[in-house]
């Protein structure tokens, strides 16, 4: 009786036959080979490591990945219009669910913005006035002294140990290192790599990224960086127990200058909303937590921010 | 060689894909990791030198196309795609749990070894966002989404039916 021997393999339940190819280049690896071929691999991949942290940004190995990145751009780019209108219809089913409260919560809130734009108007006019009168002399602010330059997202955080993504704008565009980079919402985070046609922004929410800001309605003062907790939520530290945040205060940046040293953000760029305040006695700041205008999870196009005028210099 | 370039051009998509798309899919507080299950796919059916070079070309388009440090996402992924490689032919691929457990302890190693990874070079890392809050939704996102790469890896790389034939051992008497 002849019998026909196959081997099977299990792909998540189900069972197939396995490949002849793969028994055959299986059985022609020696254990030997297949060792030194996984150790090149893995040696080539440590001096990979090395040789990217030890060589500064425009080192040979940078320009050779800003050469790669390029290249991967039009796959990239055409990845994101596939996906796009799957992304559309699930956001679109998304919205749909809590869009009721949503429109309720709006209605109010429009109801209260159209207060404050004619008290903000008159301050406005007020403002403007008295600055003429004193001859009062600013640095860059935002959005007056800013142009924006307009970027796809073409690359998001690999894995939950980054937050950054890449943008396909980079020096050509004229954008440059430490630019602020913004969405609608709010402030994002910062450029902290640019090659020719790309540029790398790191989120607020990376644990590297903090910025001078303050609560608009006290003035209170901290700095914004990622909170201890998991999600995009975000804290206002080094805020002095003496002073005034209230929950719901709005939070820009601060865009402070110190002696040789600025901010490398421009003052006034919406970051967040106050969620939480709380302080303890064994601590020596208030404890304000803060929810970000700007919606991390979902950046499909952002705006880095160009400075029109250079900053001023001290004498 | 056509086998190989197959092999390259799949995974050069899945990190194409992961980078661009997925890496953004935020879905139920986790996110798919197509170029790990489709680097499993590649490992279970081709062996460890296979699944161990597609991990590194990989991890390569991964750190290019999302201007990470070099190397770090090839490290990971070539000892995951030798060990799945192993795995598979160690277990003969007979038993109905070998996908379904390498992705889990794929999954699990990525997340761990790269936060090892990270921390050693000096990233300063919150644990409960980068393993609790991340890893279980990744996890299971994995496994749902494994089914069809695994499945689509599988198609993909299935030889010709000649071939397939020819492999085979007829015992006769």
């Amino acid at each position: 009786m002849p019998r026909n021997r196959t081997e099977k393999v299990a792909v998540l339940g189900s069972s197939v036959r396995r490949s002849a190819a793969g028994k055959a280049s299986s059985r022609s690896n020696s254990p030997l080979r297949r060792r030194l071929i996984v150790a090149v691999l893995v040696f080539a991949a440590l001096a990979l490591i090395t040789v990217s942290f030890r060589e500064g940004t425009g080192g040979p190995l940078h320009d050779a990945q800003g050469a790669g990145a390029k290249a991967l751009h039009p796959f990239e780019i055409a990845a994101n219009r596939v996906a796009q209108p799957f992304q559309d219809a699930w956001g679109w089913f998304d919205g749909l669910l809590g869009a009721r409260s949503e429109a309720e919560r709006l209605r109010e809130q429009a109801e209260q913005l159209r207060q404050q734009v004619i008290q903000n108007e008159s301050a406005l006019q007020e403002n403007v006035r008295l600055r003429a009168l004193l001859g009062y002399l600013d640095g860059p602010t935002f959005p007056r002294d800013y142009s924006g330059v307009a970027a796809a997202v073409i690359a998001r955080p690999p894995s939950a140990f980054e937050q950054q993504i890449v943008v396909a704008a980079g020096a050509r565009r004229g954008i440059r290192l430490n630019a602020p980079v913004v969405t609608a919402d709010g402030l994002v985070g910062q450029v902290t790599r640019v090659t020719d046609d790309a540029a790398q922004v790191t989120l607020l929410t990376d644990t590297s990224s903090a910025v001078s800001a303050l609560d608009l309605r006290t003035g209170a003062a901290g700095i914004v960086r990622h909170g201890a907790g998991a999600g995009d939520t975000l804290v206002l530290d080094r805020v002095a127990k003496d002073e005034v945040v209230n929950v719901g205060d709005e939070v820009v940046t601060a865009g402070w200058r110190s002696g040789g040293l600025a901010s490398l953000y421009p003052k006034g760029v919406p970051v967040g909303r106050v969620t939480s305040v709380g302080q303890t006695d064994t601590d020596l700041y208030k404890q304000v937590q803060i929810a970000p205008y700007a919606d991390f999870g979902s950046l499909d196009a952002v705006l880095v921010l160009v400075s029109r005028k250079p900053p001023p210099t001290l004498p | 060689m056509i086998d190989a370039l197959k092999i390259a051009a799949l995974v050069f998509v899945a990190g194409v894909l992961q980078a661009s798309v997925f890496s953004g899919a935020d879905l139920l507080g986790g996110t798919p990791d197509v170029l790990l299950l489709a680097l499993l796919g590649v490992s279970l059916q081709r062996g460890a030198v296979a699944g161990a070079a597609a991990g590194f070309l990989g991890g390569l388009v991964l750190d290019v196309a999302t201007l990470q440090s070099l190397g770090v996402s090839s490290l990971l992924l070539t000892l995951v795609g030798y060990w799945a490689g192993r795995f598979g032919e160690a277990t003969s691929g007979e038993r109905r749990y070998v996908p379904l457990a390498s992705v889990l302890a794929a999954t699990v190693f990525v997340a761990l070894g790269g936060y090892l990874l990270h921390f050693m070079l000096g990233a300063n890392l919150v644990a409960e966002r980068a393993l609790v809050a991340t890893l279980l939704p990744g996890l299971g996102l994995n496994l749902l989404v494994g089914v069809p790469v695994l499945a689509g890896c599988r198609t993909l790389l299935r030889p010709h039916e000649r071939g397939e034939r020819s492999g085979e051992v007829s015992l006769v008497g």
